[in-house]
This record gives C-alpha cells, structure tokens and sequence, in this order.
C-alpha cells in the first residue's frame, strides 16, 4: 500500500491545479455572466 | 345628409415591416423584392444596418417584433463634461469606457446587433452586452468619434441609452459574487476530496486497512479541513462572534459550535491515531452552507438594485440662456432657481419651472401616465423628466435636481422600498427557535452521557450537532424559490425578490392601476355611426397626424388606402380640416365643431359614457359620429374573478378622471368604494401605504400587491408588499417592481398567484423533510446510535431530498406548457 503515499498527494497537486484554473476564471470575471455568452455564440456564425 | 361620391379606394393586403415583422399598414409594396416599414424609425434603423453590411439581422426567425421606437434625442449632454466626469473612465492608452443602460433588449438578435455597433460608428472599439442586466459597457477612442454618435446610432436601432449611475455599487456587488463562487468552488473540491478520505477510511475499518494508511488519511483528511475552515468557512465564525457580541443568536452560532467542536476532536483523535475523525461531515457542511447561502443572496439581490435604473430618467444637463442670447451648458443638478433655460424639441426637460417663451406638445406619460400628448404654452408648468415633443421651449427654472418633483417622487419611492418591513421568511422563522432546540438538546446529551463516559459524551455531542446542522434546512427555501424562479421566468414572470413568492401566498389587497394594466393603454375606436364611405376621407385627412386619434383611426381600419387630403390644418386641441376628393371634411371634439357650424351640434352628442366623442363633418352637414376609449383587456374580467374567488379584494387605483375610471371599474365588478379616481403618483403611494398599514404587521400579514405600468405607479409599486410592473410599461415601473411580467394581459397575474402558492407548499414540504431528517438525527444521536458513518450517510441524503424535492415539483409548471 506504500505507493499510496505516492498517488494521493499527486492527486490533491492535480485538484490543486484545477482549483487554481476557476479561481482564476472567477476572478477574470468569467462567472459573472452566464447568460449572454451562450446567447452571443448562436449568432456569431452567420 | 349631403350625399357622397363613393371615393375610389382600392384595399391592399397589409405586407410586413421588412425591419420589425409587424404589419405595415396602408404601405403600397412596389415588387415583391422592395422593403416595406411601418414607420420611418424602421427604415432609418433597416438602412443603418444594411448600409454597414449587417443584413444578416433581418435573416434571423427570433429578432425582435416590435416597432423601433427611437426617443429622438440629440443627446447633447452626453458630450458634455459633468456627464464624462461621472459615468466616463479613461484608460491609460486613450480609450473611453462607458456603462449605459438600453431599453428594449431582450434576445440573442439584440446581442448580435448591439455587440455589431463598433462596425456603425467608427471609432467605437467594444460593445459588450449583458442581457440579463440590459446593460452595455462601450469602449470607444474619444479622438474619433463622440459618445452623443454612439447614444444616437443605439437610439435609432430601438435601444434607447440612459447612463448607468450604479456604476460603483455594482463593481462591489461583482467582488462579492465572485469572492463567494471562489469560496464555494475552493469548499467544493476540498469536501469532495475529504469525502473521498473518509470512503477510503470506512471500508478499511470493515476490511484489513494498515495502521500507516488508515494514519495517512487521517492526516490528509485534517490537511484539507484546516484550508476549509480558514478560508471558506471563515465567515461562519465571523457572523457568529458578532452575533454572539451583539448577544443574540442565529443559525450561524450552532454551525460554528459544530465545525468548532468537531474539528478539535476530530484533531485530537488524528494525532492520537484512533477513535471517528468528523472532518468529511465538517467539509460537506461547508460547502452546502455556502451554496444555500449563495442562492439565498443572488434572490434577495435582484429586489435592491431596484431603484437604480429610475435615476436614468432624468437628463444630465440643461442649456442655460445667458442675458446675451448666448447658451451654456451646465449640470441640471446645479441650475439656479430662477434661471432660464432653454429645452429643444425632442429633449427631455431638466428641471421643474413654468415657460416663458413657446409652445410645443408635452409627453407627461413619466408623470402622470396619460398616453396622449398635451398642448403646453406660456405661464403652464413644466416637470423635470417630461418630454418635450415639438418645439423649443424656454423656461424659468423653479425647482432643479433633489427639489423637482421627479425627484421627490423618485426619492419616495426609494424611502418606501427601504421602509418596508423586511418579509420574514419561514425559514428563518424556524431557524431562529431551532439554534435555540439544538443548543439546549447539545448541552441535555453531554450531560447525559458524560457521567457513564467522557469519551462517548463528547462523540454524541458532536454527532448530535452534525447531525442536526441546518443543512438541509438552509438549503430548503432557497433551492425550491431559485427553481421556482427560473420556471417563472420561463414563463414571462420575471421574480426579482424571493420573498414576494412567500408574500404572494397570503392573499389580502390587490391594487391595480387602470391605463396599461386593466385597459390597453392606447386609443381604441370603440364605436363608430355613419356610412363606412366616409372611413377613406377620415383615413385621408388623418393620414400625417401623430394624434393619438388620428393613431386610433389607422389602427381600427388598416389597409384601407386613402386619397391625399389638400389644404389640411390642424388645430391644435380641436380637431383637423381639410379637402378631399372635393368633399370639405371637418373633424374633431364637439367644442371644435360647435365653433365652426354653431347650433347642430347639440343633438348629435352622445350621452356620456366615459368616452371621448369625435364628430365628422362633410361638405357642412355632421356625418358621423365616434367614440374613443382605452379598451379593456380581454382577460381581465375572467382574471380578476379568479383572483377574487382565490380571497383577494380587489382596488381599482388611477390616475384617469372619476368618469372613466367608474365606468371601467363598474365593468370588471370593483365595488364604488373600491375605485378611486384622480390619483396623483403622490397620492396612490399614499393610498397604498394605507392598506399595507390596514392589513396589521405580525410575522404573516396578508400580502398588499400593487400592479401597474407607469412611472407614475413606481412610488405605489415601491410601497407595496409585492410591486408587480405589467407588460409594456415604463422601465422605471419595471425595475422597481419586485415581478416584472413580460407577457400581455392579466392572464399572467392569475399564473403568478397560483405560481406562488405552490412554490410555498413546496418550500413547506423542503422544511417538513430537513426537520424530519433532524428530529430522527436527534433521537438517534441522543440515545448513541450515530456512529460517523451513520451521520456521513445521513447528512448528505437529506440534503439530496431537498434539491430532488426542488428539482421535480414544478410550481408555475401548468403555464410553461
């Protein structure tokens, strides 16, 4: 069981890093509309 | 009689608007290939767009129908220095940056078209729009182009600009969003992680875990309850130090205890390497918390912004007349009673004060919500927030900024919104006397147990109060209102506050405002006597009028071509003389025609029935007759018999003359003492307040809603307990309405209502699961049966009840089929 020593941490690292990611995508305002874009995207092809 | 020439008319199959969809009435179509509009605004905003290559906007299925209804503005004032100072930022490289609130956005073609105005105007750099909040933000060189070009090319595609004056209050309201969805996704992984840890723990205590493993979770699990409690769970202990300051307790004081005690166990039997640890329980809790709280707060948000938009309604600055003829431009706010000051056609006036100069037609709609425009001249009194239509107008300032009566009234209609006693919703209710029960049931447990074993008091203690954390509970009002919400919205019920659903549950008054809510709220032909012959020359004669008569004339007969009538005049006030087909065709009020043919009007008048008469004259003899009125919606009496036999009392609030009102307060079936008439915006705050006041305070008082669609109504609707703006209406009655309904007609009413009782049988039903859920943690906890496992399982199954409740009954759900 010892390459759990190994594995868990490397996997909090990999949550750390995805967290990191929508933190910044929060704080970059992202977030702060999730109407318009979806809307926007419908038209933008034509 | 004279008799009449038949005059030729041959009758033309209406064509759609080629930019607005809506029929374009008495328009010829040259070929099939043509572009038709109904309005010159159309073509304006349909030539706009195709000349910079964005014809793509007519192609789309969902645009917009609705006439484009530019305000007509200059807008000057834009340009001007004290409005750059307060809504304008400039960044380092040059750029302008402005937030401006749109009127009349509404779906994707609107973000398309809006989001394209850097391709009209060149120098504009970005529209960015936000639909939800109707709200762009436009960034633009300074150098190339002026914001006024900017505000006149939005206004002439329909979407009139006002500055955003919450500019501030906004940006922090961002912070807080966005720190609280960083705080919900940091709790989020953690606890997920930590329930991951304490799976792996439980197993290994059924199967043959390591000492080392089942030590490396432990501390793993400790490792991410520490970042929880520090980071996102702070504010549970900050909110309950200072309520336990303030020597009071709420909902916050037992969690506290809870994360609190659980984590000093849980530390303790870490580094003693045995015994339940807890810290997946204090994870979980965290961040279910937060998410109920979120939603909480994004609910209640919505209903304080409220007032905002209102200040948009009044221009910024004012054109001040120097003794030399010359003008200046100032700020509104800072006129000198007393001064002169100069208002061109198609601005809004600034101030309040009587005219010294000019005569021009005035659209009082904001004020007093008439429809129809009216004739103004010298020594008549002007109001701030009017709009003058026709001519320039000069005018001896009385009262500006804070001391106009705009103002006053907007400043009312803020003082009600704050006054009004904050709804205490059920949760809370119970909430507050359950901290109370889990307190007191906390302290019986240890000192039951604590005499047969120390170690085991405390593990039921902390079992006790995970078990019982108002987890579910917290979640259970604002998951079923947020999912009741959004299916309301779907709908065409847009619900700004949670609590007006819970109010809305508890019938008492419903105050209905009579133009635009009960009525259309525009001129109708309701009856016309005299040969239809007669129908081209009336169309003929009315063809260039923008009176609303004349408007209710197209509108009763479309399609109807009608010959060019010559010589016409226009009296303004009176009625329209002209010459068609030969035929001298008179039309107007009684007054009007008793003036021109003295003696033969008299027994031609109608008996009075609340409509207004027009009489036509041909060739000298009275022809026809017709009257005007504002027609009934057709849902209304159905829909207020409804609400009546669901135990509202019904009030009829306007500000129409007595004998209008009556008459259509009579045909709905509101008692006489039910209708008051000649109600300034003033004074329908007023009544309103009133029956706010009537129906008692306590914790559940019957629910007084007013309904209504104009500014005039924004003070009644700010008192009320729940304001709800109806279709159509000012943007200011909207934004300051708790429910703003975007679809026609009561019908909509009658759907919020019954809306609002099932969200509460919901929300009663969430409530009954999270306390059945505690009582059971309770007893069980109480007599030593929740093990960690048991209270791991337990926690999260009632929260998943709560959202699968929320998730499946569908309130507003009849309608949205």
């Amino acid at each position: 069981m010892s390459v759990l020593y190994l594995v868990v941490p490397v996997a909090l690292v990999i949550v750390a890093v995805a967290l990191g990611g929508y933190v910044w995508a929060v704080r970059s305002g992202q977030m702060d509309d999730l109407e318009t874009p979806g809307l926007r995207v419908i038209r933008d092809e034509l | 009689m004279a008799t009449l020439v038949a005059p030729s008319h041959t009758p033309r199959t209406d064509v759609a608007c080629t930019h607005c969809g809506l029929p374009a009435i008495g328009v010829a179509q040259p070929d099939a290939d043509a572009p038709v509009f109904c309005c010159s605004a159309c073509a304006t905003a349909f030539t706009m767009i195709t000349a910079h290559g964005l014809g793509a906007y007519h192609a789309f299925g969902d645009r917009r129908l609705a006439a484009v209804r530019p305000s007509g503005r200059g807008f000057g004032d834009f340009d001007h220095e004290a409005f750059h100072e307060r809504y304008v930022r400039v960044d380092e490289r040059g750029m302008a940056r402005v937030e401006l609130a749109l009127e009349g956005v509404h779906c994707a073609s609107c973000i398309w078209l809006i989001e394209r105005v850097p391709l009209l105007v060149t120098g504009v750099a970005r529209a960015e729009l936000d639909v939800r909040l109707n709200r762009a933000i436009v960034t633009w060189n300074p150098a190339e182009t002026s914001l006024s070009a900017i505000a006149r090319t939005l206004d002439a595609l329909g979407y009139t600009p006002h500055p955003y004056r919450g500019g501030a209050r906004a940006d922090l309201r961002r912070r807080e969003d966005r720190a609280m969805l960083v705080r919900i996704g940091v709790s989020g992984a953690i606890a997920t992680n930590a329930m991951l840890a304490a799976l792996a723990i439980y197993t290994g205590e059924f199967d043959t875990m390591d000492a080392g493993s089942m030590q490396l979770f432990r501390w793993i699990s400790l490792g991410l309850t520490i970042p929880t409690l520090a980071w996102p769970g702070r504010i549970f202990f900050s909110s309950a130090l200072a309520a336990l300051r303030a020597r009071t307790v709420h909902m916050d004081v037992p969690i506290a205890f809870a994360l609190t005690a659980a984590t000093l166990r849980g530390t303790i039997n870490t580094v003693s390497g045995s015994g339940p640890i807890y810290f997946d329980g204090v994870c979980v809790l965290v961040f279910l918390l937060l998410v109920g709280r979120f939603l909480q707060a994004r609910g209640q948000r919505a209903a304080t912004d409220a007032t905002e938009q209102l200040f948009a309604l009044t221009p910024a600055t004012a054109r001040l007349l120097e003794r030399d003829g010359s003008t200046t431009d100032v700020p509104a706010d800072a006129v000198a009673v007393q001064a002169l000051i100069s208002v061109h056609a198609g601005e809004t006036i600034p101030v309040d004060g009587d005219v010294e100069w000019g005569e021009s037609l005035l659209d009082r709609a904001i004020l007093t919500g008439e429809s129809g425009d009216v004739q103004i001249g010298v020594g008549d009194t002007v109001y701030a927030g009017t709009l003058n239509r026709t001519a320039e107008l000069h005018v001896r300032v009385k009262a500006s900024g804070e001391d106009s009566r705009l103002a006053r009234i907007l400043a009312q209609v803020d003082e009600s919104a704050r006054r009004r006693a904050p709804v205490v919703l059920l949760a809370d209710r119970l909430a507050s006397w359950l901290v109370v029960v889990v307190l007191a049931l906390a302290v019986a447990t240890f000192a039951l147990w604590v005499r047969r074993d120390a170690a085991a008091a405390w593990d039921h203690t902390i079992a006790l109060l995970i078990a019982t954390c108002p987890c579910a509970l917290a979640l259970a009002t604002p998951l079923a209102m947020s999912a009741a919400v959004g299916r309301a919205a779907r709908a065409g019920i847009f619900v700004k506050g949670s609590d007006a659903l819970e109010s809305l549950s508890r019938p008492g008054w419903l105050v209905l405002d009579k133009t635009g809510t009960l009525t259309v709220g525009e001129t109708t032909l309701v009856h016309f006597t005299g040969d239809d012959a007669l129908r081209p020359l009336i169309l003929a004669l009315e063809a260039t009028s923008t009176h609303p008569i004349a408007a209710g004339f197209r509108r009763a007969w479309p399609g109807l071509a009608a010959d060019p009538a010559v010589r016409v005049t226009h009296t303004i006030g009176g009625g329209v003389a002209g010459v068609v087909n030969g035929h001298h065709v008179l039309l107007g009020s009684p007054r009007f025609i008793a003036a021109q043919l003295p003696g033969s009007v008299e027994a031609c008048l109608p008996a009075d029935d609340g409509l207004t008469p027009v009489l036509v004259v041909v060739d000298g003899v009275i022809a026809a007759r017709a009257g005007f009125g504002d027609a009934i919606r057709s849902d209304a009496a159905e829909s207020l018999r409804t609400l009546r036999a669901r135990g509202w009392r019904t009030m009829l609030l306007s500000g129409d003359t007595a004998a209008v009102s009556v008459g259509v307060g009579a045909a709905l079936g509101f008692a006489p003492d039910e209708i008051v008439a000649d109600a300034s915006p003033e004074e329908k705050a007023a009544r309103v307040q009133a029956l706010v006041k009537a129906v008692g305070g306590g914790r559940t008082p019957p629910c007084v809603a007013m309904v209504g669609d104009g500014v005039n109504d924004a003070a009644a609707i700010a008192a009320a307990t729940v304001g709800i703006g109806v279709h159509g209406g000012a943007e200011a009655s909207l934004a300051t309405a708790d429910v703003a309904m975007t679809r026609d007609g009561l019908a909509a009413l009658v759907a919020l209502e019954h809306g609002a009782r099932r969200s509460m049988r919901l929300i009663r039903l969430n409530i009954a699961w999270a306390l059945a859920y505690n009582i059971l943690g309770v007893s069980l906890a109480m007599s030593g049966h929740v093990t960690p496992l048991v209270a791991a399982i337990m926690m999260p199954v009632s929260s998943l009840t709560v959202v699968l409740c929320s998730w499946f009954g569908k309130p507003f759900a009849p309608e949205t089929r």
